[in-house]
C-alpha cells in the first residue's frame, strides 16, 4: 500500500479492508459514508472461546427449561419425561460449568467468580444462578438414576426449577450488556429469542429421550408443544430483532452467522413441524428431538458469530452514533 | 453520601470516588491531553512500557502510516495514533520556498497530519468496571480505574464490555491488563510516565477540574488563532460514559483517531435488561405449564 491509498478526498473514501470491500459489491446496496481510523475496529472482538461460549448459551439453556419440565413431568405422572428432563438439566448445567471454566483465561481461579455478589455484572449475577443450578440438577440427577432420598431429589429438583426460568435468560443479558452494536442494540428481543431457544431446545431433548427409551409416545405431548411453540417463537423473535437493528442487523445475515442462523431456521422449523405433525411415531419424535437440539444450538453460535462481526467492523460503531451526535445538534463533539 | 440507581449507572456524577465508596479521599486526577501540541513522537508509548514494564507485543510494521503500533490493547496503555490527510488548502502565503512532491495531491489541497495519544478514558461510569465479575477491576481513590492482576480470572467480559475497544486479555497470561494512570506514581505524588516524558506537554496529568478549565481555555485559544476544527472530547460530564478522567482536544471528528464518536456505558440499559429478561424467564415457566394443560391424551 502506498500513503496514496489513505488520503482522504473530499467526497470521503471508501475506509473498508480490500477482502470486505470485494465481498460486499456484489449484492448488498452501498453502505452509510462514515469515516474511521483506517477502516480499524474501534471496539475489540469478544475474546470468549469457540465452541466453548456458544455451547454454553445452548446446554445453560436447555438445562433451565428442562428443569422446570422435569418436575411439572412428575407431578402429572410422566416418570420418564421427568427422567429424560432432569438427566438433561444436570447434563446440561454441568457441561456449562466446564466449559465456562474452560472459557477463562486463568481456570485455576475460578473461584474468584465467588468473591462477591455483583448486580451490575450478568456475569456474576449468572455464576450465582449457574451455581445453585448445577448442584441441585445434579442431585436431583442422581437420585432420579440410583433411587436414592428420593424425597431429597424431589426437594433439590423443584429448587432447580425456580431457578430454570432464569437460566434461559440471563445469558441473554450477558451479552447484551456490552458495547457490541450487534447484542447490545437487541437487549430487548434477545432474552425472548434466548427463553425461546431454550423451550425449544428442552422440549426437543424431551422427545430424543423418550424416543431413545422406547417410552410410550403417550407421554411425549408436552414435549412435542414446547418444542413446537419453542422453535416458532425463536424464529419470530430472531427475525423481529434482525428487522428492527436495521443496518446492524446484517450481521445476523451475512458471513458465519449468516450460515449459522439459517441452518438454524431449517433445523428449527423441521424439527417443530416434525414434533407436531409426527410425534406419535418414535423415530420420527427422535428426529424432531434432534433437529430442534440443533436448531437451537446452531441459534446460539450464530448470535455469537453476528457479535464477533459486530465488534470487528468500525461501521456499526460510528454510524449510530455519528447519527445520533448529529441529531443532538451542532456542538456537540 | 448517597447515590440513586441512576445516578450510579449513567448521567452526570460529580464524584466517582465517593460513589465508590470513599468516605475521604484526594481529587480526581487524570489526563488531558492535547492533541494538537503532539509531535507523534511516541515517547510516552515507551515510557508507559517501561516504567510498567508492559512486554513487547510485536514490531510488526502496519503499512498503513507511521503508526505501527495500532491500537489499544492488554500490552499497550498508550498508542500514539497518526493520520495522514488532504485537507483544502487555507489561505497561505507563497513564500516561494522549495515544496516536497505531494503526488496526486491537487493544488487546491494541502496535506495535513494528525497526532495524537490514545489512553484508557477512566470513565465516570467504566463499564469494564461494573461487568468485572471479581471484583478484580476497581475504583481507586483518585477516581481512576485499575485492574488487580492477581484477582481477575480473565473471564474477558471487561473486553467488550469497553465502549473503547481499550482493554483486553493478553495472550500466554489469560489476564485482562490496561492503563492504571500509574497507580503506583501517583500514589507517590508522581505524575504518570507517560505525562513525565511527554515532551510537548501535550499530555498534561493533574486533578481533572483543574484540567477541564485549562482544556477550556485551550480551545477558545485555537478558535481565536483560526483553528475552528479544535474541539474537546470526553470533557462533557453530561456524555454517555459520565465524562472521561482522560480527555482529549482533537482536531478532527473523533472516528478519524479511532475513537467511538458518541459512546454510551453499556450499563446504562442494565435495569431494562434485567426486567425484560425476568419477565421473560417468567414467561418460560408459563410456557412450559401451558404445555402440560389438558390432562393425557
Amino acid at each position: 500500500m502506498t500513503h496514496q491509498d489513505h488520503i482522504d478526498t473530499p467526497a470521503g473514501r471508501d475506509v473498508r479492508a480490500p477482502r470486505e470491500r470485494a465481498a460486499a459489491q456484489p449484492e448488498t446496496v452501498p453502505p452509510a459514508e462514515f469515516r474511521s481510523y483506517y477502516g480499524r475496529p474501534v471496539l475489540k472482538q469478544p475474546v470468549w472461546k469457540v465452541p466453548d461460549v456458544p455451547v454454553y448459551l445452548f446446554s445453560g439453556g436447555m438445562a433451565g427449561a428442562s428443569a422446570v419440565l422435569a418436575e411439572l413431568a412428575a407431578a402429572t405422572g410422566r416418570p420418564a419425561l421427568a427422567r429424560v428432563a432432569r438427566l438433561g438439566a444436570a447434563g446440561g448445567a454441568l457441561a456449562g460449568v466446564g466449559l465456562l471454566i474452560h472459557d477463562l483465561g486463568r481456570p485455576a481461579r475460578f473461584l474468584n467468580m465467588l468473591r462477591m455478589v455483583k448486580f451490575t455484572s450478568p456475569l456474576s449475577v449468572g455464576t450465582w444462578i449457574l451455581s445453585p443450578f448445577s448442584a441441585l440438577t445434579t442431585a436431583a440427577a442422581a437420585s432420579e438414576i440410583t433411587g436414592v432420598a428420593p424425597v431429597l431429589g424431589r426437594a433439590a429438583g423443584l429448587g432447580a426449577a425456580a431457578l430454570g426460568g432464569p437460566m434461559t435468560t440471563y445469558t441473554a443479558v450477558l451479552i447484551t450488556d456490552t458495547a457490541v452494536p450487534a447484542w447490545h442494540e437487541a437487549y430487548r428481543e434477545m432474552p425472548v429469542v434466548f427463553g425461546a431457544s431454550a423451550v425449544s431446545a428442552a422440549g426437543g431433548l424431551g422427545l430424543l429421550g423418550l424416543g431413545v427409551l422406547g417410552a410410550d409416545v403417550a407421554e411425549n405431548a408436552p414435549a412435542a408443544r414446547l418444542g413446537a411453540a419453542g422453535a416458532a417463537v425463536e424464529l419470530a423473535a430472531g427475525t423481529a430483532m434482525e428487522r428492527r437493528l436495521g443496518d446492524i442487523g446484517e450481521k445476523y445475515r451475512t458471513g458465519p452467522a449468516g450460515r449459522w442462523l439459517r441452518a438454524a431456521r431449517v433445523l428449527s422449523a423441521t424439527g417443530a413441524v416434525g414434533a407436531i405433525a409426527g410425534r406419535r411415531h418414535r423415530g420420527v419424535a427422535a428426529a424432531s428431538g434432534v433437529a430442534l437440539l440443533a436448531g437451537s444450538l446452531a441459534t446460539r453460535f450464530g448470535i455469537f458469530f453476528a457479535g464477533r462481526a459486530s465488534a470487528a467492523d468500525p461501521r456499526d460503531t460510528v454510524v449510530p452514533q455519528r447519527a445520533r451526535v448529529s441529531r443532538s445538534g451542532p456542538g456537540s463533539p | 453520601m448517597s447515590f440513586t440507581l441512576d445516578q450510579r449507572l449513567a448521567g452526570p456524577l460529580a464524584d466517582p470516588a465517593a460513589e465508590a465508596g470513599y468516605d475521604e479521599h484526594p481529587p480526581r486526577m487524570g489526563f488531558f491531553t492535547d492533541t494538537s501540541v503532539c509531535i507523534g513522537c511516541k515517547a510516552c508509548e515507551v515510557a508507559c512500557k517501561e516504567w510498567n514494564l508492559v512486554p513487547e507485543d510485536g514490531l510488526d510494521l502496519t503499512g498503513m502510516s507511521y503508526d505501527n503500533t495500532g491500537e489499544l490493547g492488554a500490552s499497550t496503555w498508550r498508542h500514539v495514533a497518526f493520520v495522514e490527510q488532504t485537507t483544502p488548502r487555507r489561505d497561505a502565503v507563497d513564500l516561494g520556498m522549495p515544496s516536497v512532491p505531494q503526488g496526486a495531491v491537487e493544488d487546491d489541497r494541502e496535506v495535513r497530519w494528525l497526532m495524537s495519544s490514545d489512553v484508557c478514558k477512566h470513565c465516570t461510569h467504566a463499564a469494564c468496571l461494573d461487568v468485572c465479575p471479581t471484583g478484580s477491576l476497581f475504583r481507586t481513590e483518585f477516581g481512576t480505574v485499575v485492574v488487580q492482576e492477581d484477582i481477575c480470572n480473565g473471564c474477558g467480559y471487561c473486553v467488550p464490555a469497553c465502549p473503547y475497544g481499550v482493554i483486553d486479555i493478553r495472550p500466554g497470561d489469560g489476564r485482562a491488563w490496561k492503563c492504571t494512570l500509574c497507580y503506583d506514581r501517583t500514589s507517590a505524588g508522581q505524575e504518570p510516565a507517560c505525562a513525565k516524558a511527554c515532551p510537548t506537554d501535550s499530555i498534561q496529568y493533574g486533578e481533572l477540574d483543574e484540567l477541564r478549565e485549562r482544556a477550556a481555555q485551550r480551545v477558545d485559544a485555537l478558535h481565536e488563532a483560526g483553528t475552528s476544527q479544535a474541539r474537546l472530547y470526553g470533557h462533557d460530564p453530561a456524555d454517555g460514559v459520565g465524562g472521561d478522567g482522560a480527555f482529549f482536544l482533537l482536531l478532527d471528528d473523533p472516528e478519524v483517531y479511532g475513537l467511538p464518536p458518541d459512546p454510551v456505558v453499556t450499563t446504562r440499559d442494565l435495569p431494562a435488561m434485567w426486567t425484560r429478561a425476568a419477565a421473560v424467564a417468567a414467561g418460560v415457566v408459563a410456557t412450559v405449564a401451558a404445555a402440560f394443560l389438558g390432562g393425557r391424551p
